[in-house]
């Protein structure tokens, strides 16, 4: 099967902390450290598995510029065959569409059988996935936990609210975005990068794209992000006084407030 | 009549001389015996080099005191002063065994040099060491057969128990000793007026045969020394197929044991670590990429299982057995490379084979294995190279991934911020303000506080008590702040060798560039990093020792303790005690402050602390086990009459801390720091 | 402004769920005086209930009872939308599972904008759109804009817009399911696997109830799981009281445990220190309780109180039991 896996460098979700940077246009990017997307790392460790299982080609693609390379330089130390930059100038302050667009070009360019995305990324907007899917109408499923089968038709599990999962039959080529959990990534060490640090990758542009230029940039972004904020917070905590009774009525209050009885 | 003694050598059976079948047996004996030996040698030659030829001074000492003093033998009292006994009559018999071959062809025949003199005081020796040999012999059949103790005990999982071969062994031993008595019997008994030594078992054997028809003593003597010969050649011959091969290879592997502990073999001797790159292979993925001492090792395992019995993992049931690393180790060599027919082809990972992951995994490299094992086997190596070769799989548990992705990205295993590595100066008081790197400040001395003491609330306590120590102590230090990477102890212990030697080049860069003259840790675990993992050139110091100092030369006066109705015990940490050697000076700095009552965890400290559950990333791994470690730690110093612990690291003292609330004894039991004691025990 | 907004209206035994009430009140902010089309797709008797009920709310539903439709498949419901909807709609969906997997191809069909996990937003201005989003696990939020000239597709987070009063006119019922068939899939539902009791994934839990040693006796955890089920919530805790085996790992928050990004988290008898609370992530409601007024976690909480858990624990949970 020949996969594409389409990944993101985003600030590492956990080793930060993310803050408005000055200005409002922005988050603060000093002293951010930057990793490949968690859930992109699922979709490949679950590519390099199906690959294992029934033959062919894993390629992973990003979108960005030389820094986003050390991810997908990181995903080919986990065991991707490939890798592709889709670098330009014009590509930059893409929406969500934008990108889906960008990567619809990159996959029509090779011969896949099944493309695989995070379900979501730092901007838990979660939509390069169904996008890239309705452009290319191929099949789409979201929040996929399971992946079985192979040539034809695959059996997939999505991850439902509560835990309940959602088993159903999709026809390939399909896209598939990929929840956390489905599978143990393998750990990829120091050792293993270098290993592929001079293995060359493919850069396509605009051009060979086929992409107008304009067509895809902040310009023709249809949702624009205004600003960053941070939403007026108290600080500390907002101690509560009073007879346990009178705590436990105001806790409840509280509770119902916020969403916090079901 | 007077009878001469039918020496075996004389003696004539159905026509057949019976020298030449006391010829055959030996020439077929040793011609079986070195076939063995080469099929055994062949597999230490095809495995990884290991350079352990220097230091010839240093090693011959070793087998000195560890193998023919049997120094560690008596730490298991009974079982080790058997032992003794049973080794120094094998010494001692071996002289006689040898001239008994000789006997079966030769009329006569003395060792060279052992005529006159020094011939009889051996006589007189070998006779009582064969009496007490017999003895221990049958003790210790009791021992294995009867009392059975807890650490021979082989789990149902892992094959049928291990009894039966060492009764047959003991068996043998006995038999050797009965036959050569009573053979030894039989030639006094036929010549009369020559007495055997009293007490002795020829001395038995010669009073049940007084009166006994000449040609009946001289056709017993020749049928004991048949017995004998045999037994003798079948016991060489079945020495290279089980544990008792140590009996020969332990010599050999005291002379090239570990010479100094804290240390980790590098991922291969013959590669320097610029050229690793080039390696198709990382670690120990089969049999043939271990080194030939750690091949050896398997020989030499005599199964006696104090190894396991001392092992923390072991003790709270994770799936680590450190005997059976080498039990199982040794099956597959022996199953690979077998005394006869071909060498076994075709791959054999070792772990997903004999070995499994959370077996290799759960090891905290505490070192009690090490210190404990009396023929100097090693553990902590084979596991690191195990788990390298684990790490480039991928085959790292989840756990562990993310606190080695914040080292790397962050340089501290929860991904906090860098530039808060130095936050805790500002809580040290005392007028003190700690220089760092970052500001170009400059000291002779550098402390190295690595992760832990910076950056966990708790633990930035002891940093700030360990700043004032060493203000009150006079010393002019700096710290590196926010240049400081983790010292990547455990990240090299875990198999990370490549984030190690990173994390170590950064930090070595950042050291150097600062020039001090010493390095001071508060942490064990940077300690030892800093000392043997690193080479940095600068001498590198603990602050307990730093403390002792500062306490002998006055600059450090302790004040009375603050409540001397306290017990107060000390809890050795690894890396401070076994690997490093230092056990003294944390204790005569508690025991200076007057007034304080100290109490030792008997037969748990020292050398033989157990593992509170392990620093650097043991903190994030989560095992299969029955308890924790630090409870059990906790209960032997309740049990030793304390009600406060005294650590000096800072992943002692959390693991201490949680298992206090773990086993419900809040409000009873607290922990403290080393460092925190004393700064808090110190006149103004 | 001519547009037509629509919401799609989950439903489960021909009752609209809460998220219709939720959508339904997010439309008539982005859109005063806006009359939103409630849209119910599904299979048989249910579908008409849930469609009058929605309708109800509304004002106006259409329904569309499909054998196909009976298992919610955003692969079916995309194109249906796509053919049912008039030019220049903006579709509301709520941010669930469904949302996710229907909106993103259903904007890229309709060839409009996607606004997605909508938190809040401000009355259009002419065919602009401007909604609050939040990014990094709900770190820092931010104003989105679109143009809904053609239409637009949103997706709005559950609790981002407090349920709108329901009307008390019938409302009216168009049938539309002609438009329903001959819908090719090519996904196909074949069934689902519920959870396995007692298996919960504290991580995708909105709120939880999370216990610390201050609890004291094992017994006592009885408590926190009173109140828990009261709530409707799940109960977490910190190491400690895995450690204890007293709950299972897999209800453990921390740095060395699970990462949680509820909406509400109560933290009893925890004291805050960093391996816990490391472990929560997008800022929750942090109703911290503790007896010990200095312990960290009133630096981190929203609420705190100093309390005997023991005397609180009992009395909220009655109270909250009374209040359902």
């Amino acid at each position: 099967m020949e996969i594409l896996v389409c990944v993101k460098r985003v600030p590492d979700a956990t080793e930060n902390e993310i803050s408005v940077g000055p200005g409002g246009t922005d988050i603060s990017r000093e002293d951010l450290v930057y990793a490949v997307n968690e859930w992109d790392n699922y979709a490949v460790e679950e590519a390099i598995q199906i690959v294992d299982r029934v033959g062919g080609n894993v390629t992973v693609v990003a979108l960005g510029d030389s820094e986003a390379e050390e991810v997908v330089r990181r995903e080919m130390a986990m065991g991707a065959g490939q890798g592709l930059m889709l670098v330009d100038d014009a590509f930059r302050g893409a929406d969500g569409l934008g990108v889906a667009t960008i990567l619809e070009a990159a996959a029509r360019k090779g011969a896949y059988d099944l493309i695989l995305t995070g379900a979501q990324a730092d901007d838990g907007a979660a939509q390069v996935g169904g996008m890239l899917a309705a452009l290319l109408d191929w099949p789409y499923a979201s929040l996929v936990n399971k992946i079985e089968g192979e040539a034809g038709t695959l059996r997939i599990g999505r991850e439902l609210e509560g835990g309940t999962q959602e088993l159903s039959e999709i026809d390939l080529p399909c896209v598939l975005s990929i929840q956390t959990g489905i599978n143990e990534p393998r750990y990829v060490g120091i050792r293993g990068i270098r290993k592929v640090a001079s293995v060359e990758i493919p850069v396509l542009d605009a051009a060979a794209l086929g992409l107008a230029a304009g067509a895809v940039g902040g310009a023709a972004a249809k949702a624009r992000r205004l600003d960053y904020f941070i939403p007026a917070a108290g600080a500390g905590a907002e101690m509560l006084t009073g007879s346990t009774r009178e705590l436990a009525s105001q806790l409840v209050d509280l509770l119902k407030l916020k969403g916090g009885l079901h | 009549m007077p009878f001469a003694f039918l020496s075996p050598a004389s003696a004539v059976y159905l026509g057949v001389p019976a020298r030449l079948v006391f010829l055959l047996i030996p020439l077929a004996g040793a011609a079986v015996f070195i076939h063995m030996m080469i099929r055994r040698v062949r597999p230490l030659l095809a495995a990884a080099p290991d350079p352990r030829f220097g230091d010839v001074p240093a090693r011959l000492w070793l087998v000195l005191k560890l193998w023919l003093a049997q120094w560690r033998q008596p730490r298991y009292f009974v079982a080790g002063a058997l032992h003794i006994l049973l080794f120094f009559a094998f010494l001692v018999l071996g002289l006689r065994s040898t001239q008994l071959v000789f006997l079966g062809f030769m009329e006569t025949f003395t060792l060279p040099g052992f005529g006159g003199e020094l011939g009889a005081c051996y006589n007189v020796a070998k006779d009582y060491a064969a009496t007490v040999c017999l003895l221990s012999v049958v003790l210790l059949a009791w021992r294995r057969g009867v009392v059975k103790p807890e650490r021979y005990k082989v789990p149902a999982a892992l094959g049928k128990d291990h009894t039966g071969e060492a009764l047959l062994v003991l068996g043998l031993i006995g038999t050797l000793l009965v036959s050569e008595s009573l053979f030894e019997a039989c030639g006094l008994a036929a010549a009369p007026g020559e007495g055997a030594w009293a007490g002795t078992l020829a001395w038995a054997f010669r009073h049940l045969l007084a009166g006994c028809p000449g040609g009946f003593l001289g056709h017993l003597g020749v049928a004991a020394y048949a017995v004998h010969d045999l037994t003798f050649f079948y016991f060489l011959c079945l020495l290279p197929r089980g544990k008792h091969f140590h009996v020969i290879t332990s010599l050999f592997n005291v002379f090239f044991m570990r010479l100094e502990p804290g240390h980790v073999k590098p991922v291969r001797h013959d590669v320097r670590d610029a050229d690793l790159d080039k390696l198709e292979t990382f670690g120990v993925k089969k049999l043939e990429d271990f080194t030939w001492k750690h091949l050896l090792d398997f020989y030499s395992c005599a199964d006696c299982g104090r190894c396991s019995d001392q092992c923390p993992a072991n003790r709270v049931k994770r799936p680590l057995s450190p005997r059976f690393i080498t039990i199982k180790g040794r099956g597959h060599l022996f199953e690979r490379y077998p005394l006869a027919g071909p060498q076994a082809t075709g791959p054999a990972p070792l772990v997903g084979g004999i070995y499994s992951e959370d077996e290799i995994w759960s090891c905290t490299t505490c070192g009690a294995c090490e210190e404990e094992c009396p023929i100097g086997i090693e553990y902590i190596d084979k596991i690191v190279d195990l788990r390298r070769g684990l790490v480039e799989e991928g085959r790292v548990p989840p756990s562990l991934q993310k606190p080695l992705s914040s080292i790397e990205k962050r340089g501290n295993p929860w991904g906090k911020l860098e530039k808060k590595r130095a936050d805790w100066i500002a809580g040290v008081g005392d007028g003190l303000k700690v220089k760092t790197a970052d500001a170009g400040d400059a000291a002779p001395d550098l402390y190295f506080v690595d992760s832990m003491t910076s950056y966990d609330d708790r633990m930035q306590k002891i940093a700030q008590a360990t700043a004032r120590i060493l203000g009150r102590a006079g010393v002019d230090f700096l710290i590196l702040g926010k240049a400081e990477k983790d010292s990547g102890h455990e990240v090299r212990r875990y198999g990370e060798e490549m984030l190690f030697q990173s994390l170590r080049d950064e930090n070595t860069q950042a050291i150097l560039d600062c020039a001090p003259s010493r390095i001071v840790a508060s942490d064990p675990h940077a300690y030892n990093a800093l000392k043997h993992d690193y080479e940095l050139g600068v001498p590198v110091t603990h602050v307990s020792e730093l403390i002792q100092a500062g306490l002998r030369s006055g600059k450090l006066r302790p004040k009375p303790v603050a409540d001397p109705t306290r017990v107060y015990t000390y809890h050795d940490p690894c890396y401070l005690g076994r690997h490093n050697g230092l056990y003294e000076a944390p204790r005569e700095a508690i025991d200076a402050i007057p007034g304080l009552k100290r109490v030792e965890m008997a037969g748990a400290c020292r050398d033989r602390s157990l593992c509170c559950g392990g620093g650097g990333l043991n903190l994030f791994y989560e095992p299969e086990e029955a308890q924790r470690m630090g409870v059990l730690r906790v209960a032997q110093a309740a049990q030793a009459g304390a009600n406060v612990i005294v650590t000096a690291c800072p992943f002692c003292l959390t693991n201490m801390e949680d298992a206090i609330k773990v086993a419900g004894l809040e409000g009873r039991m607290e922990a403290v720091d080393l460092c925190e004691l004393v700064d808090g025990h110190l006149q103004a | 402004m001519a547009t037509k907004v629509f919401a799609l209206i989950a439903h489960n035994a021909g009752q609209p769920d809460d998220s219709a009430l939720e959508l339904l009140a997010g439309a008539r902010t982005l859109f005063p005086g806006c009359a939103p089309v409630a849209l119910v797709a599904g299979s048989g008797p249910d579908v008409a209930a849930a469609a009058g009920a929605a309708a109800a709310a509304f004002g106006e539903a259409w329904s569309f009872d499909q054998a196909q439709l009976a298992y919610p498949n955003a692969e079916l419901l995309r194109p249906l939308l796509v053919k049912a909807l008039p030019p220049g709609a903006v579709v509301l969906l709520p941010h669930s599972t469904l949302g996710m997997d229907l909106g993103p191809g259903l904007s890229v069909k309709l060839g409009v904008p996607y606004l997605p996990d909508v938190v809040g937003c401000q009355a259009s201005e002419g065919d602009t759109l401007t909604v609050v989003r939040q990014e990094y696990t709900g770190q820092v939020s931010t104003h989105v804009q679109a143009q809904a000239g053609q239409g637009a597709v949103l997706t709005v987070r559950s609790g981002a817009f407090a349920p709108a009063g329901a009307g008390s006119a019938p409302g009216r019922v168009l049938d539309k399911s002609a438009e329903a068939e001959g819908l090719q899939a090519r996904r196909r539902f074949l069934g689902v696997v519920a959870a396995q009791a007692g298996d919960v994934d504290i991580t995708r839990e909105d709120v939880l109830v999370s216990v610390g040693r201050g609890i004291g006796e094992q017994e006592n955890v009885a408590l926190v799981e009173e109140l828990a089920e009261a709530m409707g919530a799940a109960v977490a805790c910190s190491r400690p009281i895995v450690d204890a085996k007293w709950l299972d790992k897999s209800r453990q928050v921390g740095t060395s445990g699970l990462t949680v990004k509820p909406k509400v988290y109560l933290a009893l008898g925890i004291s805050g220190a960093f391996q816990h609370v490391g472990g929560i992530k997008g800022s929750p409601f942090l109703v911290a309780v503790n007896k010990n007024p200095k312990a960290p976690i009133f630096q981190v909480a929203s609420v705190g109180i100093v309390a005997d858990l023991m005397e609180l624990l009992p009395e909220l949970t009655t109270q909250i039991q009374k209040a359902k």
